[in-house]
């Protein structure tokens, strides 16, 4: 488990860390909580010949409330997710996610914004920002662009971020009123990966219809996959106990899963609809108690 | 509670004191093989196979000898000059050191690249081109033995099939009689999948052979340092390496469980790479390499049947196994039993009839396999007898609890001559259910279960009554390659009364070092604190077979024990010298003879010591020194009653362990603590195949969960509180009436659990699961009965 031979740099302000991106192009990876490219070289699946380590770079963690959007610098770690007050009183469905995602050690190091930029549909994030309707904005020596989260995800490992790009900040349209979201993910043992995963967001109005949903689907599908019929269903309604099963069962028949040592196409869909009725629930019963 | 003989200051049997090695292991300060840097030391990483079986057309090492610090690429040709490209394995078999013409497994070692740096040697590794042509493996060992299947060792002259060896035991004739008989018969199919030892410190060493002084020194990740001195010896005696000019050192051991008991390639490698250069040869193996090239455990399958009457009287048993032993046969038993202690099947009934047969197979998996937490093979068997008990139960309609408490053997009915031929010392089994069954409520339980089931709720309630065997072994029967398995201890005590006390054993977290002192503490009256346990060094140590299979205490303990009664009687003759009085006006209390009837004459033991340097009776021996070997008249039974409550989630499978219930006989108790300590760990490697572990293979003999990401050894987050207890039923034949705990929970826990998830679904047509029981596999069958649309 050695890594193959690799240069190491740790730029003080993004402008350096832009400048070596450039000067290494796509020879270069960004090291930020490095708890899945590590491994990764580790196992010689991954060979970068530079790690910009962007850990030095101040000003890039942070949990905040500003101008409609919830704000989380990309090298926010998981633990601080896990104790923020603003987080636990408003968006259970980080509290919920960060504390499946692995174990103490690599939420102490894994950050959000490196979890999102992996690009792997097995992470946990990408199905809670498609839940709650995120964007990411991607920073470059020519400056900054705002991507919607469902146009990040371009494929295994591959994502908006370019050459030459980091990606600086998650902005989610804060949460008001009657709104409530709630994650869960099946796994073989605590720090696997999902053999399937939901995270969901609904807001309510005063007479309790839906007026907005948001579900998002983990590693049964080759992308992190939005389960778009689902909140269809569901948004304008009243979320009763039929409905909740069937945006449930167009969830488990719009995913695709595949099979591996978590399980077969069958089980896990079946997963799918049982956790995505419990995800709506919980999310409902909290926004009801929001 | 447990009565102490001596104070707490002398700390002997019974008390639970902390452990003397935990200083340094809570402290980062433990010395294991990775610590071991010599000046000079060069490192060794292995090029292994990607294909479970293939021709070699070439090795081309010409680009890793290219990179700057690269030393030197050995092949099996090279080896074969020395005669050191085979060795045998401890059952007698042989496995190549480097292949020089085909791989029988994926990851064997083909090449090995020597460098002056671990990272450089892992980029040499790399750099190996090696040219293959493969061929479609055998991983099926029931396909194994197809007429057609192609021969695997056909480096056995004259071999024209795949078939290792065939065992029995018991009478088949009228084990048949009863079955053709019986009112009930039942039958179950069942695999002890293959599993991993896992332990977290992976296998390496550093071979360290001066050509001086034509001596070589071996630190090593080894279990029984003295057997593979011998070993050596016995393989490498041919270039000059006689056993006085071997020293193995075992040093700080991170977990062993069986896996390192034995000889890998790498280590031999290490050694002739070594005595070639007269340079220190590190090898340290990392995860993947331990997971999927070293000894598994396991991998029987097993045909159970019970025959039994329709009102729950057991009559016989019949076991017939298929064991997968891969490449080779590697495992780790006792020379005369192949199929280790299997033949315990039995279990904790007394009926009188039985039969076991064994066949096992070669086919393109890793070697092996080793007694994981395991006192050879007895998991497997437990698994059998325990399953099958409950199978019967069930066809029945009884209770599985009062089923097993009708079939126990009584208490009076010790020594039991078991129809495998087993004499077991002692058990009280019906005690051990009772305690077992009031801990949880057994009763309330049942009621519970039946109100659940209502509701459409699955609960389950599990148990596990067994009989384990440990403490190999006796002399007439038990030896590992000829070398008879006794074992032994060696107590000098110091002019001042404190004492050091070397083993033949060698612990890999067991606490030896306090367990041992405590016996000799018990023994002798010193404190339990100035007496310095070493082991796993072969020129300091006294001769003895190791630590597994539960031994040390069964053993080495006992060692301990006539050690110290030696001197003690040595004592006793100072003890009448320095007070004038005869040897029988004498009594002994822990820590001082005294005069009977006058308690203030008296002599401690540190005053006797004393003496023994400065004033030793006339014609007496001067010292305090003794060394005993151990050759135990029997084997140990100790036995456990567990019982394991789940609640199955209706709608995703998901298991949660809601109760475990272990009470544990393992005879006296030397420290409970440390035997606490280990039923749980014990508990938590029953779990582990019960519900996680089993290393799975592809068709194309490809290891699928070679990294602990897939291969899914249960931590603190899965286990459940557990519950733990005692019963103590002495061993009437060890000289303190202790039994051997490590295994039992391993052995024990995995029938509990399954028991337990099985009477959870049993309503809903399921009559048993295979292990490891995972909410996947348990979706699937939950399925296959309807449960699920």
């Amino acid at each position: 488990m050695i890594a193959e031979p690799f240069n190491y740099d740790a730029p003080s302000t993004l402008d350096e860390a832009f400048a070596m991106l450039e000067a290494h192009g796509d020879e270069a990876k960004i090291l930020a909580g490095g708890h899945s490219l590590i491994p990764m070289m580790k196992l010689r699946f991954s060979s970068p010949t530079h790690l910009i380590d962007i850990n030095r770079i101040p000003g890039l963690a942070y949990i905040k409330e500003e101008d409609g959007y919830l704000k989380i610098g990309a090298m926010t770690r998981e633990v601080d997710l896990e104790d923020s007050d603003l987080i636990a009183r408003k968006y259970h469905i980080f509290k919920d996610a960060t504390h499946l995602i692995a174990d103490p050690q690599v939420r102490n190091f894994g950050t959000i914004g490196g979890n999102l930029a992996h690009g792997d549909a097995a992470n946990d994030h990408p199905a809670v920002m498609l839940a709650l309707g995120a964007e990411v904005e991607i920073s470059s020596k020519e400056g900054k662009r705002t991507v919607p989260i469902d146009e990040f995800f371009f494929g295994f490992y591959t994502t908006a971020v370019q050459p030459g790009e980091i990606l600086t900040e998650i902005r989610i349209p804060a949460a008001s009123g009657k709104y409530g979201s709630a994650y869960y993910k099946v796994e073989r043992k605590a720090g696997d990966y999902a053999a399937a995963g939901v995270a969901a967001m609904v807001q309510l109005d005063g007479n309790g219809n839906c007026v907005k949903a948001g579900i998002g689907l983990t590693n049964v599908n080759p992308l992190p996959m939005r389960a778009s019929r689902s909140e269809e269903a569901l948004v304008g309604n009243q979320p009763t106990d039929d409905l909740i099963e069937l945006a449930a069962r167009y969830a488990s028949e719009d995913c695709n899963p595949s099979e591996d040592l978590r399980g077969d196409e069958e089980y896990k869909r079946h997963l799918v609809k049982v956790i995505t009725k419990r995800m709506l629930k919980l999310a409902i019963e909290r926004a009801q108690n929001a | 509670m447990i009565e102490c003989k001596t104070s707490k200051e002398i700390g002997g049997m019974g008390h639970s004191k902390k452990r003397k090695e935990d200083a340094r292991f809570i402290q980062g300060k433990g010395h294991y093989v990775d610590d071991v840097k010599l000046p000079g030391m060069v490192y060794m990483d292995i090029v292994r196979s990607p294909y479970a079986y293939a021709k070699i057309k070439k090795i081309d090492a010409s680009k890793a000898l290219a990179i700057p610090g690269v030393l030197a690429v050995v092949t099996g040709k090279d080896l074969e000059q020395y005669n050191l490209h085979w060795m045998p394995t401890l059952m007698s078999d042989t496995q190549m050191v480097l292949s020089t013409d085909t791989v029988m497994y994926q990851a064997q070692e083909v090449a090995a690249v020597i460098a002056t740096d671990k990272y450089i040697a892992r980029d040499g590794r790399d750099a190996v081109i090696v040219e293959y042509e493969p061929m479609p493996p055998v991983m099926d060992p029931f396909k194994s033995l197809d007429p057609n299947a192609p021969v695997l060792r056909t480096d056995k002259e004259g071999k024209t099939n795949n078939h290792i060896w065939h065992w029995e035991v018991g009478d088949k004739e009228k084990t048949e009689d009863v079955f053709s008989q019986a009112d009930v018969v039942v039958k179950q199919q069942m695999h002890i999948p293959r599993i991993h030892v896992a332990s977290i410190e992976t296998c390496g060493c550093v071979a360290a052979y001066n050509k001086v002084e034509n001596h070589l020194t071996m630190y090593m990740t080894t279990q029984a340092p003295h057997a593979i001195r011998t070993v050596i010896a016995l393989v490498a005696g041919h270039v000059g390496l006689t056993e006085e000019k071997v020293r193995v050192i075992s040093p700080d051991i991170g977990g062993g469980f069986g896996g390192k008991v034995p000889v890998y390639p790498g280590y031999v490698i290490a050694i002739a790479v070594s005595f070639l250069t007269g340079l220190p040869v590190k090898w340290i193996e990392d995860r993947s390499e331990n997971l999927q090239a070293d000894s598994f455990a396991r991998d029987y399958h097993i045909t159970a049947e019970m025959a039994g009457t329709k009102d729950g009287q057991i009559l016989a048993t019949r076991f017939k196994v298929l064991a997968d032993h891969g490449y080779t046969d590697a495992s780790a038993n006792p020379s005369k039993f192949p199929t280790g202690l299997f033949s315990i099947g039995t279990g904790s009934y007394n009926y009188h009839n039985a039969y076991m047969e064994a066949d096992a197979v070669y086919t393109n998996k890793p070697p092996g396999g080793v007694a994981y937490r395991c006192s050879f093979r007895v998991t497997e068997a437990v698994h059998a007898i325990e399953r099958i008990t409950d199978i019967y139960a069930r066809e029945i309609g009884r209770d599985p609890a009062d089923l097993r408490m009708q079939n126990f053997i009584k208490k009076d009915e010790f020594p039991w001559a078991s129809p495998t031929g087993w004499s077991y010392d002692s058990g009280d089994y019906h005690a051990g259910l009772q305690k077992a069954m009031d801990a949880i409520g057994y009763h309330e339980l049942r009621k519970e279960q039946t109100e659940l089931r209502k509701q459409g709720k699955l609960m389950g309630i599990g148990i596990s009554t067994f009989t384990e065997v440990v403490g190999a072994g006796p002399s007439k029967d038990f030896d590992i390659l000829g070398i008879k398995m006794f074992d032994s201890a060696e107590i000098r005590v110091h002019p001042t009364g404190k004492a050091i006390a070397r083993f033949g054993t060698k612990s890999q977290g067991q606490g030896h070092e306090t367990t041992y002192a405590q016996i000799v503490a018990e023994e002798l009256g010193i404190p339990m604190e100035h007496i310095q346990v070493e082991e796993g060094d072969t020129d300091t140590a006294p001769y003895g077979l190791g630590t597994y299979a539960s031994r040390s205490t069964p053993t080495a303990g006992a060692a301990a024990v006539m050690a110290a009664r030696k001197l003690r009687d040595k004592a006793k003759k100072i003890a009448a010298y320095l007070l004038e009085v005869s040897e029988e006006d004498l009594e002994w209390e822990p820590g001082k003879f005294f005069v009977k009837g006058a308690p203030e004459k008296a002599k401690s033991i540190q005053e006797i010591v004393f003496a023994s340097y400065t004033n030793h009776p006339p014609g007496m021996e001067a010292g305090f020194e003794a060394t005993h070997y151990y050759d135990p008249p029997n084997l140990t039974f100790p036995s456990g009653a567990y019982i394991c409550v789940v609640d199955v989630d209706p709608e995703t499978c998901h298991i949660k362990i809601r109760r475990f219930v272990a009470i544990d006989d393992c005879g006296n108790i030397i420290n409970p603590m440390i035997v606490q300590g280990q039923v749980h760990g014990g508990l938590t490697q029953g779990l582990a195949p019960a519900m996680y572990e089993e290393l799975i293979y592809d068709e194309a003999g490809n290891i699928l969960n070679g990294t602990f990401m897939d291969y899914l050894v249960p931590t603190a987050v899965e286990s459940p509180s557990w519950e733990t207890g005692h019963t103590v039923t002495p061993s009437p034949h060890h000289p303190i009436g202790a039994k051997g705990v490590g295994e039992s929970p391993t052995v024990g826990a995995p029938p509990a659990i399954v028991n337990a998830i099985v009477d959870a679904v049993s309503h809903l047509g399921i009559k048993h699961l295979e292990i490891p029981v995972t909410p996947y596999k348990l979706f699937k069958e939950l399925k296959a009965v309807g449960y699920f649309k």
